[in-house]
C-alpha cells in the first residue's frame, strides 16, 4: 500500500506516546502528506485556536511515496495553524528525515498540548520515547544536532530540530532537519517550540513494504526517472546551477523584487546569481559553489553546498564557519540579496547558514529586513530603534548583523522576529509591508508575472511561490509559455498550477519533478505502489479537494474574501523598470473569474455544489 | 549594428573574450534576426530555449524576422527553471 498505515500520537501535556492506525478513508480521499496532514488538522482542532497554544497541533507527515526509490521520494511535511498568518501552514522539506521517518514504520507524527519542559522525540522502528531536552534547550540547531548524535552515538539517526530564533518566539521560524533542509515557512518552527518539543530524532531500519504492485512499481519509477534525466531542466539545468539560475532570468524579464519591493531590477543581480557562485572569487581564487547536492533517492539534485572565504569580514574569525554547507537557493538569495539591495555573495551565504544554524526562514527574514531598511530609509525607525546599526539599503554589514540577532531574539532582532508585517504595523506604516496574509513575498514581483498576483493573493498560506507556480508556464514556458504581462487565462492557470502542486505535495515527491513531469507521470508510480486504483483525474481531484478543504479551514479560521488580495504598492504604483515598466498587478480582473472558475461564490466561499463534488458537504 | 548580447548558464561558455557578467557588447548584422544572432555565436537552436529581447519573450516563430535594433539587448537560456 506504500502508507505504513500507522500514526504516532504524541501528548505532551500527559507525556504519552500511542499509535493507531492510518485512516485509510481519508487516504484514498487526500493521499498523504500535505493532503491527509491537513484533513487530520482541519477534523482535531478548532481553527479558531490561538496557533502558539496547547490547542494547536503539529503534525510531521510523510507521503505514501517517501521513503520509496521512486526519484525524489524523500519529502515529508510539516503542519498546522501558522502563528504569522493565523491560516493554514504547511511546510515541505527534502534531505533524509522524511525517508527514516517512513523505514521506522510511521506514516504521520501527530504532536498535540504542550509539555511542561522541554523534550525531544526519540523514534527508533516501533519505539517512541519522550526524552528531557534541557541539554539542548536553548541551543542552536547545528549545536543541538551535534549533542543529540553524540548522546545516542549513532551516525544514521536523523533528526529535525528548531532552532533559538523559534525558542525566541520569532514568528517565522522554521524546522530545520540534517543541518540546512527547512519546512522553513509560515513559521511551523514556532509552534514546535511554543510546545516545549526541540527535536525529533528518528532512525528507521524496517524498509518501506507495502508496495502493492513491486514490479510494476520497479517498472514505474524507472520510467520517471528516465523522464527526468533525459529532460534539459531536471537532468542538466537544475543540478548544474540550481535554482538560482533563475537570478538572472528574473531580473532580465523585470520581475525581480528589489529594495522592498519598490524597484523591478535590482543591478547586482548578476553577482548574486547562479553563474556567480561557479565564479573564482578575486579574493581566493574559490568559487562560493563547493558542490551540488541531492535528498533522499532523488535524480536531479539541484541542491547547493557552498563555502565562504575565510577572510570574509562575516566569518574571519569563526572558524566554524570555514566548512561547506548549505548555500544559497533563488529564494534565499532574493530576499536576502535584492530585496535589501546587498549584492555580497559570501555575505548573503552567511546570513543563510545562520538561517539555517537557528532555524528561520530566509525568505521571511530578508523581506522583514528589506521592510525595515525602508522604515529606516523613511526616518521612521533610527539607530536608536536598530541599536545602532546603520539600517540601510544595501549594508551587508546591516543583513549579516541583524541575522545574528533574529538567530538569537537579541536587541532589534525581537522586532525583526515579528516579520514584516507586525514590525511595519508596530512602527505605523503598515502598507510598507510587502505580504499576503501577513506571509512575506517570495521572488516574483506579480507587476511583471500577472498570474503570480493571483496566486499570491489566494494561496492559503498567505504569500507563496510554491502553491501555483505559474512563473513556470509565464516566464520560463513549461508546460507551454503564456504572456506574464497579461491577465487572460491566469484564472484558469492559476487554479490548475494550485490543484496538481497539492496533488505533488500529498504524494511524498518534491515539486521540482513537475518541470519534466506531469500527474500523467506521477499516477502510475502511485498506481503502482498504492491500495486503490490512482489515475491522473483521481489526483487532480485529490488536488481540488485539499485546495478547498484549506480553504474552509481558513476561513473557519476567521480569514475572508478581503484577505485575498495584495499590498497597495504593487496594485497601485507602476512597476519602475523592465517590460512591465508602468503596469501595475490587475487583481481585481482575475479574482472574481477566479473564484468562479473554482466553484466558489464572490465572497470566496467554496459553494454547496462544490463541496458536495468534492465530499467535503 | 551594435547589440548586447547575454548568454546565460551552461550557454555562458559559448561568449567571445571579454565578456563580463555573461554580458559582452556585440557587433551583428543590421536587420539582424534572432536565430541569425544565435546562429552567430554558435548557440544550438535547440539549446536557445529562453530568448529575451529587452527584457520580452520572444516566441520560436519570430525568431526569423528582423526585430532587432540597434542598442537592444538580446538574452539567451537553454531549459531551465526553479523556485
Amino acid at each position: 500500500m506504500a502508507w505504513a498505515n500507522k500514526v504516532l500520537r504524541v501528548n505532551l501535556t500527559e507525556g504519552t506516546v500511542s499509535d493507531e492506525p492510518l485512516n485509510m478513508e481519508w487516504a484514498q480521499q487526500y493521499l498523504g502528506q500535505r493532503g491527509l496532514a491537513s484533513k487530520y488538522l482541519f477534523e482535531e482542532i478548532d481553527p479558531r485556536c490561538d496557533a502558539l497554544g496547547a490547542d494547536n497541533k503539529l503534525i510531521l507527515t510523510t507521503g505514501p511515496l517517501t521513503g520509496t526509490m521512486a526519484s525524489t521520494g524523500g519529502r515529508y511535511s510539516v503542519v498546522c495553524k501558522s502563528p504569522l498568518t493565523g491560516a493554514i501552514a504547511c511546510s515541505n522539506s527534502g534531505g533524509y528525515i522524511g525517508a527514516e521517518m517512513k523505514n521506522a514504520g510511521w506514516d504521520m507524527v501527530i504532536v498535540e498540548g504542550k509539555s511542561p519542559k522541554p523534550v525531544y522525540l526519540y523514534i527508533h522502528n516501533d519505539d517512541a520515547q519522550l526524552l528531557d531536552a534541557s541539554a539542548i534547550w536553548g541551543k542552536s540547531v547545528w549545536d543541538a544536532d551535534r549533542i543529540l548524535h553524540q548522546t545516542h552515538q549513532d551516525p544514521l539517526i536523523r533528526i529535525s530540530l528548531v532552532g533559538r530564533s523559534a525558542e525566541q518566539g520569532c514568528l517565522y521560524a522554521a524546522v530545520i532537519n540534517d543541518l540546512h533542509r527547512a519546512a522553513g515557512r509560515s513559521g511551523v518552527g514556532t509552534v514546535m517550540a511554543s510546545k516545549n518539543l526541540k527535536a525529533l530524532v528518528c532512525r528507521g531500519t524496517k524498509g518501506v513494504g507495502n508496495v502493492k504492485d513491486p514490479l510494476r512499481f520497479m517498472q514505474a519509477t524507472e520510467d520517471g526517472k528516465r523522464v527526468l534525466r533525459e529532460n534539459a531542466v531536471t537532468g542538466q539545468g537544475l543540478p548544474q546551477y540550481g535554482t538560482q539560475v533563475l537570478m538572472n532570468v528574473i531580473n532580465e524579464a523585470g520581475a525581480m523584487p528589489t529594495r522592498n519591493m519598490r524597484e523591478t531590477q535590482f543591478e547586482g543581480a548578476h553577482n548574486i546569481s547562479g553563474e556567480a557562485m561557479h565564479e573564482p572569487r578575486k579574493s581566493d581564487g574559490q568559487p562560493n559553489l563547493t558542490t551540488n547536492a541531492a535528498c533522499f533517492a532523488c535524480t536531479i539534485a539541484c541542491g547547493r553546498i557552498s563555502t565562504i572565504d575565510k577572510e570574509h569580514y562575516t566569518i574571519q574569525n569563526k572558524p566554524e564557519y570555514w566548512g561547506n554547507s548549505g548555500g544559497l537557493e533563488y529564494e534565499a538569495a532574493w530576499a536576502l540579496g535584492s530585496d535589501t539591495g546587498v549584492d555580497d555573495l559570501d555575505a548573503l551565504t552567511y546570513a543563510n547558514f545562520v538561517c539555517n544554524e537557528d532555524g528561520y526562514d530566509p525568505i521571511s527574514f530578508g523581506a522583514t529586513v528589506a521592510a525595515a531598511m525602508e522604515l529606516y530609509d523613511l526616518g521612521v525607525i533610527t539607530q536608536e530603534h536598530t541599536g545602532g546599526i546603520d539600517f540601510k539599503f544595501g549594508s551587508a554589514e546591516a543583513l549579516t548583523q541583524a541575522a545574528e540577532l533574529v538567530a538569537t531574539g537579541e536587541g532589534f532582532g525581537k522586532d525583526l522576529g515579528l516579520g514584516s508585517k507586525r514590525l511595519c504595523e508596530k512602527y505605523g506604516r503598515p502598507e510598507l509591508s510587502m505580504t499576503v496574509k501577513g506571509q512575506e513575498f517570495p521572488a516574483y514581483d506579480p507587476r511583471g508575472i500577472q498570474g503570480m498576483g493571483l496566486a499570491y493573493a489566494t494561496a492559503n498560506r498567505g504569500a507563496c511561490h510554491l502553491r501555483g507556480y505559474t512563473v513556470a508556464s509565464e516566464i520560463l514556458g513549461i508546460p507551454e509559455k503564456t504572456d506574464p504581462l497579461s491577465t487572460e487565462g491566469k484564472p484558469e492557470l492559476v487554479k490548475a498550477f494550485q490543484d496538481a502542486t497539492a496533488a505533488f505535495d500529498s504524494s511524498g515527491l518534491c515539486i521540482f519533478t513537475s518541470f519534466a513531469w506531469t500527474l500523467d507521470d506521477v499516477a502510475p508510480q502511485l498506481d503502482a505502489a498504492c491500495e486503490g486504483e490512482w489515475t491522473t483525474e483521481k489526483l487532480l481531484e485529490v488536488g481540488e479537494r485539499v485546495w478547498n478543504l484549506e480553504r474552509q479551514f481558513n476561513l473557519v479560521a476567521g480569514l475572508t474574501s478581503k484577505d485575498d488580495t495584495l499590498p497597495k504598492r504593487l496594485l497601485e504604483e507602476g512597476a519602475n523598470a523592465g517590460p512591465a515598466k508602468g503596469k501595475v498587478n490587475e487583481l481585481g480582473k482575475m479574482l472574481p473569474e477566479y473564484y468562479t472558475v473554482r466553484g466558489w461564490d464572490q465572497d470566496g466561499v467554496p459553494t454547496a455544489e462544490t463541496r458536495q463534488r468534492l465530499g467535503l458537504a | 549594428m551594435r547589440i548586447t548580447l547575454k548568454l546565460f548558464a551552461t550557454l555562458g561558455d559559448l561568449l567571445p573574450e571579454g565578456a563580463k557578467a555573461n554580458t559582452l557588447e556585440v557587433e551583428v548584422p543590421e536587420g539582424a534576426t534572432p536565430h541569425q544572432v544565435i546562429d552567430q555565436f554558435q548557440v544550438p537552436r535547440a539549446m536557445a530555449h529562453l530568448v529575451l529581447l529587452n527584457g520580452v519573450y520572444v516566441d520560436v516563430a519570430d525568431r526569423d524576422k528582423p526585430i532587432i535594433h540597434p542598442g537592444d539587448a538580446i538574452a539567451i537560456w537553454p531549459p531551465v527553471a526553479g523556485g
